[in-house]
């Protein structure tokens, strides 16, 4: 029986015949079907062995529950089996390059993982008396000082949970050194090149967003931000690298157009891993820019977080970082918790989320910094700077460039021009990645560009890693250009599964698992 | 530097290949005036010296496991099984990133799918996302869904909120267009907040158990709230409470929002914790955040995917519903491990044994001469009041070796009615031994 006709029974979309025999279990192998936990599990069976609490008097008043929980449970083995068997239907940068560009999925060592299990870090409450957690405020001023260093900024918001979360922030400070000189500025200038966050976040707190024009290389032209400026700006959000892996060459120009306006420089940090240690951000005007420690700084993505996305401010908005944050004292860094502990010059725009930030991922990145060191992280830029060459470099004749052959930052940037002809689309070459043991590159982003494959290798792979991948990259064009269409648009053919119906996921949402309906002979005719 | 694969021999030659001199020429567009040569910070560290430096660090903090440990207000001491921390640790969901490419992520999509059912039945309600950073901000993403879906901008907050998921909301939402009533500090659960909901009111925050322990009944403040057409949302920070509690669906919420640290998740100082949102599906495309939805692959086998993001930002861009992208993957990973140990039957279990530790410390803290407990009801955290400034007294514990609980003023600082209040929590962690040492202590430090 596969696993289809254990939950409730789906109709193929697309039947695409698979010339493998069929198993009995619809297993593969090492590729093992996994039944969904409400399937497998019992109402009546725990993993955790715990004694009955002595008969007490009960003090939920009347608001004990009434209704089943309605959830199953395994034994620990059952637990276990259920779990790896998920994972192993994962791709993860520890079994391969992902070269998903603007993502920067980079080695994530292990030491660090050791390092937020220390139960001084990982078993502390944010709200133990603070006598108790002296070093967990030294490390959040430690991390603060390594940040402000490679950036050249005046002061940091730690708390921020992710790079939107830390864009978000930023902006909130922005907004609130507008209203603090009294102005009403309600306009945020934003390329057409951005990630989605960044629009996002400037329209989430009332700002319109305006749309600047690129060049034809993707950059921004200091006379294009220029042409746009008007009392009404409030600020400007740039990304530096930008998403087409390209330093905005013009930055300090856009900058001081902008500062002369009387807006601010917002800088989405999420390609730091070019720069750190070549150029700070504070020497380029930035008034904000947040740093997702989960990129440059190798805290693990998790399948989607946890992130952490720290800003760190210029002179100009320092004064408006949120609660809580760290503060010099003479005995050392002290944590600043409520307005009533402010000083004067202290005016936090309110607090962005309860206690201190992820302290979990402070942790993990400030071991990474340690373990780099300065000549270390400049040397990961390097390296970073260098694949991304190599990997331009080894595909430059077979693949197509938006503007043509130049240097690039941490990732480059190709584009569908190369496929033109072919009947591949830029999804059925990323789709055919994964047939080689590949995750596929960042696709159709940036918007600029089109059918956008962005390729961000990181400084983790090896050289000998980075031929093969061209290598393959290079098979693939060629039989894209021999006409073997079917092996593009066939792909995935050895994933766990083959390419997913996302227009019925979306059509008619199941977002949780259903009890199926008792089984009948007129369900089942029809 | 034993991260970066590459020898200086492998440099060369790749320089050579891309037919640059040196790595300076692949840095030209940075203007030449204002690259970095050299940061004022330490150069690289062995393991050895970095596990010194960041020990050195943990040595300087009292863990929780190692004193009696009573504090709560949004984050609790839980036991977390071994299994739970060793399968987050798994290569494949560790270093996996947002599964946004189907066929390579159906275990981080299943994992997903799995969680937002489980949450869905904790709380009573038909659908859930795939997380949030934290309670807090799922509680702020909660108002502002509320103001796109009633078109009204007054959000009404309980007393018994988190002050901090209060200031998080006063903080975004006023920006975000919305005025927002914040009621006063209500340790005693008297507010009469059925008064304040109005034609005006998007939304009604009510916090069960309130950051002081109290049970709040949700049904008389949804019903007046959908008499003027708002909205419930009700908010928790102890998810384990819903073992043992009627969920918010059940009376009658539209919204719920919470904390789910409690499960699989380690304290860690504040974060990374896992946000839970959960609404009505006639709703749900209001919603923020990631949802996982089940579909087919090409051969018919189910499969799933991440789906309806046209409410997302990087499609929408400045229509969306909200900016989050990156949410709390792993530890929604950790927090379905966990209650998939649990069972529902161990969940009860598990709530009925922070129940009784609470009662039996409430019982034993009120009988000492001077401390009064505010609860009627509560699950594992209540308030008392102490015959002097509770912060002062706390610190006295501390010298005795006992971390006591939260004073009210660390989370509302000024007040002088709340100044001798402290919240104290018992989980399923702390033995008799524990409790007595605590009550020792204090009747000790009020003698």
């Amino acid at each position: 029986m596969s696993m289809n006709s254990q939950g409730r029974p789906t109709v193929a979309a697309s039947a695409a015949t698979s010339d493998a025999p069929k198993t009995f279990t619809g297993n593969r192998a090492l590729q093992i079907e996994e039944a969904l936990l409400f399937e497998v599990g019992r109402h009546d069976v725990t993993g955790v062995d715990l004694d009955e609490p002595a008969a007490f008097k009960p003090r939920l008043g009347k608001l004990a529950r009434k209704q089943p929980i309605d959830l199953p449970g395994l034994s620990e083995p059952e637990t276990m089996r259920h779990y790896v068997r998920l994972s192993q239907k994962n791709y993860s940068i520890d079994s391969g390059l992902y070269p998903l560009g603007s993502c920067t999925m980079k080695h994530n060592p292990r030491l660090n993982e050791k390092m937020a299990r220390l139960p001084g870090i990982g078993d502390v409450h944010p709200l133990q008396p603070l006598s108790t957690v002296g070093g967990a405020v030294e490390l959040m001023a430690e991390l603060g000082r390594w940040l402000l260093e490679m950036t050249g900024m005046t002061s940091v918001a730690l708390s921020p949970k992710a790079g939107a979360h830390g864009e978000l922030c930023g902006m909130m400070a922005i907004k609130a050194a507008i209203a603090a000189k009294g102005e009403t500025r309600n306009i945020v200038l934003v390329p057409e090149s951005a990630h989605g966050t960044n629009p996002a976040t400037a329209a989430l707190i009332g700002f319109k967003v305006v749309t600047v024009p690129a060049r034809p290389d993707g950059t921004v032209a200091p006379e294009a931000v220029k042409a746009l400026l008007s009392p009404d700006v409030a600020a400007i959000m740039l990304t530096n690298p930008n998403t087409c892996g390209l330093f905005e060459r013009d930055v300090v120009e856009i900058a001081a157009a902008i500062h002369a306006a009387g807006a601010y420089f917002y800088c989405d940090g999420a390609n730091f891993n070019a720069i750190v240690g070549k150029a700070k951000v504070g020497d380029l005007g930035v008034d904000a820019m947040h740093i997702n420690l989960h990129k440059t700084f190798s805290t693990p993505h998790g399948g989607g977080g946890p992130g952490a996305g720290p800003v760190v401010l210029s002179e100009r908005l320092a004064a408006f970082a949120p609660l809580p944050f760290v503060r010099a004292g003479a005995d050392g860094p002290v944590l600043v918790e409520s307005e009533e502990a402010l000083l004067p010059g202290e005016t936090p725009f309110g607090r962005m989320t309860a206690f201190h930030g992820q302290m979990g991922m402070f942790v993990r990145a400030l071991s990474y910094m340690l373990s780099h060191g300065s000549d270390g992280v400049q040397q990961a830029s390097e390296d970073a700077v260098l694949n991304a060459n190599y990997v331009r470099a080894g595909l430059r004749d077979l693949m197509s460039q938006p503007s043509g052959d130049r240097t690039c930052m941490h990732e480059v940037l190709f584009d569908d021009t190369f496929l033109e002809g072919t009947g591949v689309s830029t999804l059925d070459f990323a789709k055919a990645m994964i047939d080689e043991g590949y995750h596929p590159m960042t696709m159709y982003f940036p918007l600029v560009v089109h059918g956008a494959m962005l390729i961000e290798p990181t400084e983790s792979e090896s050289k000998a890693s980075l031929d093969l991948f061209i290598a393959t990259l290079r098979d693939l064009v060629m039989k894209a250009k021999a006409g073997e269409l079917e092996l593009f648009q066939q792909a995935p053919r050895f994933a766990p599964r083959r390419r997913l119906d996302e227009t019925r996921a979306a059509r008619s949402p199941k977002l949780k698992w259903e009890k199926p309906e008792p089984w009948t002979e007129a369900a089942a005719a029809e | 530097m034993r991260y970066l694969p590459h020898s200086d021999t492998d440099r060369q030659s790749m320089l050579a290949a891309i037919g640059v001199g040196s790595i300076d020429d692949l840095f030209a567009d940075i203007p030449r005036d204002l690259r970095v040569h050299g940061l004022d910070l330490p150069k690289a560290a062995g393991e050895m010296s970095v596990e010194r430096t960041l020990g050195r660090l943990s040595a300087r903090n009292v863990s929780a496991s190692s004193v009696p440990f009573f504090v709560g207000a949004g984050a609790y001491k839980h036991h977390v099984p071994a299994t739970v921390d060793h399968l987050i640790q798994r290569s494949e969901f560790l270093t996996s990133y947002t599964p946004y490419q189907p066929e390579i992520t159906q275990g981080t999509l299943q994992v997903l799918f799995e969680f937002q059912t489980q949450i869905a039945h904790l709380t009573g309600m038909e659908v859930a996302n795939a997380s949030m950073y934290d309670g807090s901000t799922a509680t702020v993403e909660a108002v502002l869904m509320a103001h796109r879906l009633t078109k009204r901008k007054k959000a009404v907050l309980s007393g018994g909120l988190h002050p901090h998921y209060r200031a998080v909301v006063e903080s975004l939402s006023p920006m975000a267009g919305d005025t927002v009533l914040s009621l006063p500090a209500d340790p005693n659960a008297t507010e009469d907040i059925l008064g304040q909901i109005d034609a005006e009111t998007s939304c009604v925050v009510v916090q069960s158990p309130s950051v002081y322990g109290h049970l709040i009944d949700l049904a008389p403040i949804a019903a007046k709230a959908h008499e003027v057409g708002a909205l419930l949302i009700a908010v928790f920070t102890e998810v384990v409470s819903l073992g043992l509690i009627e969920p918010p669906g059940a009376q009658g919420a539209d919204i719920v929002v919470g904390e789910g640290q409690s499960i699989g998740n380690a304290l860690s100082f504040g974060g990374p914790y896992v946000g839970l949102f959960a609404t009505r599906m006639k709703f749900v495309r209001q919603m923020p955040g990631r949802l996982c939805g089940e579909t087919v692959d090409a051969e018919g086998r189910r499969g799933f995917v991440l789906t309806l993001s046209t409410r997302e930002q990087h499609i929408r861009r400045d229509k969306a519903t909200s900016n989050i992208c990156t949410n709390s993957g792993l530890c929604a990973l950790a927090f379905t491990i966990h209650m998939t140990l649990l069972g529902q039957a161990g969940l009860s279990r598990l709530a009925r044994v922070n129940h009784a530790n609470a009662v039996k410390l409430a019982e034993s803290l009120s009988a000492l001469p001077g401390v009064t407990l505010l609860n009627d009801s509560f699950f594992n955290e209540f308030t008392i009041r102490l015959p002097g400034n509770a912060a002062d007294i706390v610190e006295k514990l501390v010298a005795k070796g006992v971390l006591a609980g939260v004073p009210a003023s660390r989370l509302e600082p000024g007040k002088g009615e709340l100044a001798d209040l402290l919240i104290v929590a018992s989980t399923e962690v702390n033995t008799d031994d524990d409790r007595a040492a605590l009550v020792a202590a204090l009747s000790e430090v009020l003698a």
